[in-house]
């Protein structure tokens, strides 16, 4: 134990385990954090939505942060409602249970690039009368658009972009950049806008909300996608997901490999000769194509994958490196003694023979790590992953699958590939690291 | 397994009484080593066939499948919507049987799987159920060898590439362990831990998306030029995406891997011996460091030509390469078990031929192998 505490230490000697050993405590916080922040269900609940819990977010917008790095700014995103007081209601009651009210956003427009749509999300409640609003728009040089007239039902949207009779209005097909451009030059106009809403009820329990969604061309810290989803959410959810798919795949295979090669080795005979047969057969099995027949025909459940990959990676050709391993140590001394004494075959094929090769198993353990969190990715890629889970992978094939690279959402696999890639790059180093300490043969080349 | 190595003196021993016995030895050990590796391949095709069927349950996607188009291609045809509902039933139940009887679905699916299991096993690969070739035909064997030369080209050019560059470069990284590029060599080889497809998204997002030199994928350009020199730069142009990330997510590893293992072997006694002797670096380098390891480096490479059949399923389709690779992808997609098979079938079959080479291999190179020797 105490040599094994000593190897670990000398561990600190490698940067590059230094940095390894950061990158997978980062991992393990991020996952951490994840789950506390975004409970199971709610993630599901929000990855699976629909255009019912993400309308208030732009399609394909690429992270606000890019605005740093270009000279040209992009509108960022928001939306403001009466409901919780981030857009200003003021209603006056009127005679016989009318009321008039009046909301406002004023907001400061500073980019170069027009918004992808402004739309208006209008609920009221009435008896009969239909409560009834106007919507003007006011420009920083003093203009004022009236934008509609609207008799409101219960839920109700207005699209900006396909007010056909705004279109007329305006003599043009494109009403977003006609809002924030100069009617004769048509250059954009920056400076500050004002969204102004006047509305009559005519009931006295009649009221109206609304909510103000400006759909700009970045959103928060990391996107959207297709479906206007906030990609911070795979983002995050992918670190866990990923982390418990290697994880638990290497540890699941090595050490059924393990105690699989010391049972064979210890009891010998048939025993021995059957898992050399069926490691045989396994190495013919095509791995991958049964991964992906599982995925096609069976079920794309991660932990039925799971359960699949460790299956087929227990009988590989490492189960032949243990074994000659074992060979060597089953004929040491101290496992004399242990026979001589009458101990039996399980404990000393678990606590003789196993635990002295932990030392090998640990940096084969945490090498292997990237090789499954790949694994999962690739199965993703290939349109097989978990239905239900929001993971790196998928994002990369939602991604790959709406030609994220021909059409310039570069954010969109970058954001992605740069965790897997910095999940898989710290495993590895680590796991290099590890082989050099544990196995004296590396340590002096 | 299979090599056995010897004391000196009971390799006198043997020789003295195995002069007559070697040709019974070897043939015993021949005939015992073939058997064993045809029942390995039996069962694992075997095995391949069971999950490629999932107990039947492909089985019922299928009928279903051949259901719902018989049924909507006989209501919507016109001539047979004026026809008795009960004529016309009896016509879609018909069509139905034929159709399954045509691909074989009405016979129970044990007698189905020895049935695919004997006729993969004699390279009878049968007609695919739902792809075709480029040229029409529905033979697997024409299908799989339509797809063989992009996969050949690509994984060739990629694996001997990588194999012969990373056993020279680890060869003279050895020679001087310990310097600037041996160290970039072993802080890189954490790399490989990244597949071929991830570099692929990268390479394709810098030198597609954005440098717009190279293409997304694909083989040759749309349509293809008809003048041949024109042709093969094409090819050349949608090869090199794909064979950079290949050797890529490899070099790293292999080259470190290749010098390691060069370095355990130059610090045995009989090497400092040669060096004491004053042999020339370059003798002691091909006589005592390559010639031992030589066994290994024959495995690694008998096993990358196997390698070159199998493709690199999620690379090609990435690239959306016309190989081997993603051609089984596809077949998975379509449920065509034939193709599935027969893929599967020609690598079980390329893999023990080549385990049961090597045996012999080992003997040629290594004196102190003996085939069938225990």
């Amino acid at each position: 134990m105490n040599s094994l505490k000593n190897s670990l230490r000398s561990l600190f000697y490698y940067p590059s385990a230094v940095l390894g050993m950061l990158v997978v405590f980062l991992l393990v916080f991020l996952a951490v954090y994840a789950m506390i922040k975004i409970p199971y269900n709610e993630a599901i609940r929000l990855w699976r939505g629909g255009e019912e819990v993400w309308y208030q977010n732009p399609k394909f917008a690429p992270p606000s942060w890019i605005n740093f790095f270009s000279s040209k700014k992009y509108a960022e995103s928001f939306a403001v409602r009466t409901s919780d007081g981030s857009m200003v209601k003021e209603v006056t009651p009127g005679a016989e249970g009318t009321s008039t009210m009046e909301a406002s956003y004023t907001f400061d427009f500073m980019s170069d690039y027009y918004p992808q749509d402004i739309i208006l999300y209008l609920t009221s409640n009435y008896q009969e009368k239909q409560p009834f609003i106007s919507a003007e728009w006011l420009t920083p040089d003093g203009r004022k658009i009236r934008l509609t007239n609207l008799a409101l039902s219960q839920k109700q949207t207005y699209r900006f972009s396909q007010d056909a009779k705004l279109k007329t209005k305006l003599r043009t097909d494109d009403i977003i950049p006609a809002l924030f451009s100069d009617p004769e030059t048509g250059d954009i106009i920056k400076g500050q806008y004002q969204l102004l809403i006047t509305g009559a009820t005519f009931e006295p329990e009649s009221d109206i909300n609304i909510e103000f969604v400006f759909h700009g061309q970045v959103f928060g810290i990391a996107g959207t996608d297709h479906a206007r989803r906030d990609l911070v959410l795979p983002l995050l959810w992918g670190a866990p997901v990923a982390l418990a798919f290697g994880l638990l795949a290497s540890l699941g295979t090595s050490v059924l490999t393990m105690v699989i090669a010391a049972v064979g080795t210890w009891y010998g005979g048939w025993v021995d000769e059957l898992i050399q047969r069926i490691t045989e057969i396994n190495i013919v099995l095509p791995f991958l194509s049964i991964l992906i027949m599982i995925g096609t025909f069976y079920s794309r459940s991660i932990w039925v994958i799971l359960g699949a990959t460790i299956l087929l990676s227990i009988f590989t050709t490492s189960i032949k490196a243990y074994r000659s391993i074992f060979v060597q140590v089953k004929e040491s001394m101290y496992i004399e003694a242990a026979r001589a004494y009458g101990a039996s075959g399980s404990r000393i094929v678990f606590l003789y023979l196993i635990p002295r090769m932990i030392p090998l198993l640990i940096p084969g353990l945490v090498s292997s790590v990237p090789a499954f969190v790949f694994l999962e990715a690739s199965l993703a890629l290939l349109g097989l992953g978990d239905p239900v889970l929001p993971t790196w992978g998928k994002i990369i094939e939602n991604a790959n699958s709406n030609g994220a690279l021909y059409r310039g959402y570069y954010y969109w696999i970058l954001e992605p590939a740069t965790l897997l890639m910095i999940t898989g790059l710290g495993f590895a180093m680590l796991g290099f690291a590890l082989d050099r300490v544990f196995n004296p043969k590396l340590r002096d080349v | 397994m299979t090599v056995a190595t010897r004391t000196p003196s009971e390799k006198t021993l043997v020789k003295n009484t195995a002069h007559t016995g070697t040709f019974a030895r070897v043939s015993r050990y021949v005939l015992m080593r073939l058997l064993v590796l045809f029942a390995t391949v039996v069962i694992g095709v075997y095995l391949t066939i069971m999950i490629a069927n999932m107990g039947g349950y492909v089985d019922r996607i299928m009928k279903s499948e051949i259901r719902d188009r018989i049924t909507q291609s006989i209501g919507l045809n016109p001539s047979m919507q004026k026809m008795d509902p009960g004529v016309r039933k009896q016509l879609i139940e018909e069509t139905i049987a034929n159709e399954e009887e045509r691909l074989g679905l009405n016979i129970p699916i044990a007698i189905r799987n020895f049935r695919y299991l004997s006729n993969a096993l004699t390279l009878q690969l049968g007609r695919a159920i739902n792809m075709t070739s480029d040229s029409g035909s529905k033979q697997v064997r024409l299908i799989l060898l339509e797809r063989l030369p992009p996969t050949l080209l690509l994984m060739g050019i990629s694996q001997l590439f990588l194999f012969f560059s990373s056993i020279l470069l680890a060869l003279n990284l050895s020679r001087r362990y310990g310097n600037f590029w041996d160290r970039l060599v072993v802080a890189l080889s954490p790399t490989s831990a990244v597949p071929p497809w991830f570099y692929g998204i990268f390479l394709i997002l810098i030198f597609a998306a954005l440098l717009k030199i190279l293409p997304f994928g694909g083989m040759v350009d749309s349509p293809p030029p008809s003048n041949p020199i024109d042709y093969s730069l094409s090819v050349v142009k949608h090869l090199t995406l794909p064979v950079i990330s290949l050797v890529l997510s490899s070099f790293f590893l292999s080259i470190y891997n290749y010098r390691t293992f060069f370095l355990i072997y130059s610090s045995e006694d009989y090497v400092d011996m040669a060096k004491a002797k004053g042999l020339p670096s370059r003798d002691v380098e091909r006589r005592y460091i390559l010639r031992p390891t030589l066994p290994n480096i024959i495995t690694n490479f008998a096993f990358l030509i196997i390698a070159l059949w199998t493709g690199a399923t999620i690379t090609e389709t990435v690239f959306l390469w016309p190989g081997l690779g993603r051609t089984l992808y596809h077949a998975i997609g379509l449920y065509d078990i034939p193709i599935i098979v027969g893929s599967t079938i020609i690598y079980a079959y390329l893999l023990a031929m080549t385990v049961f080479l090597l045996d012999f291999i080992y003997a040629l190179v290594d004196p102190r192998v003996k085939v069938g020797g225990r």
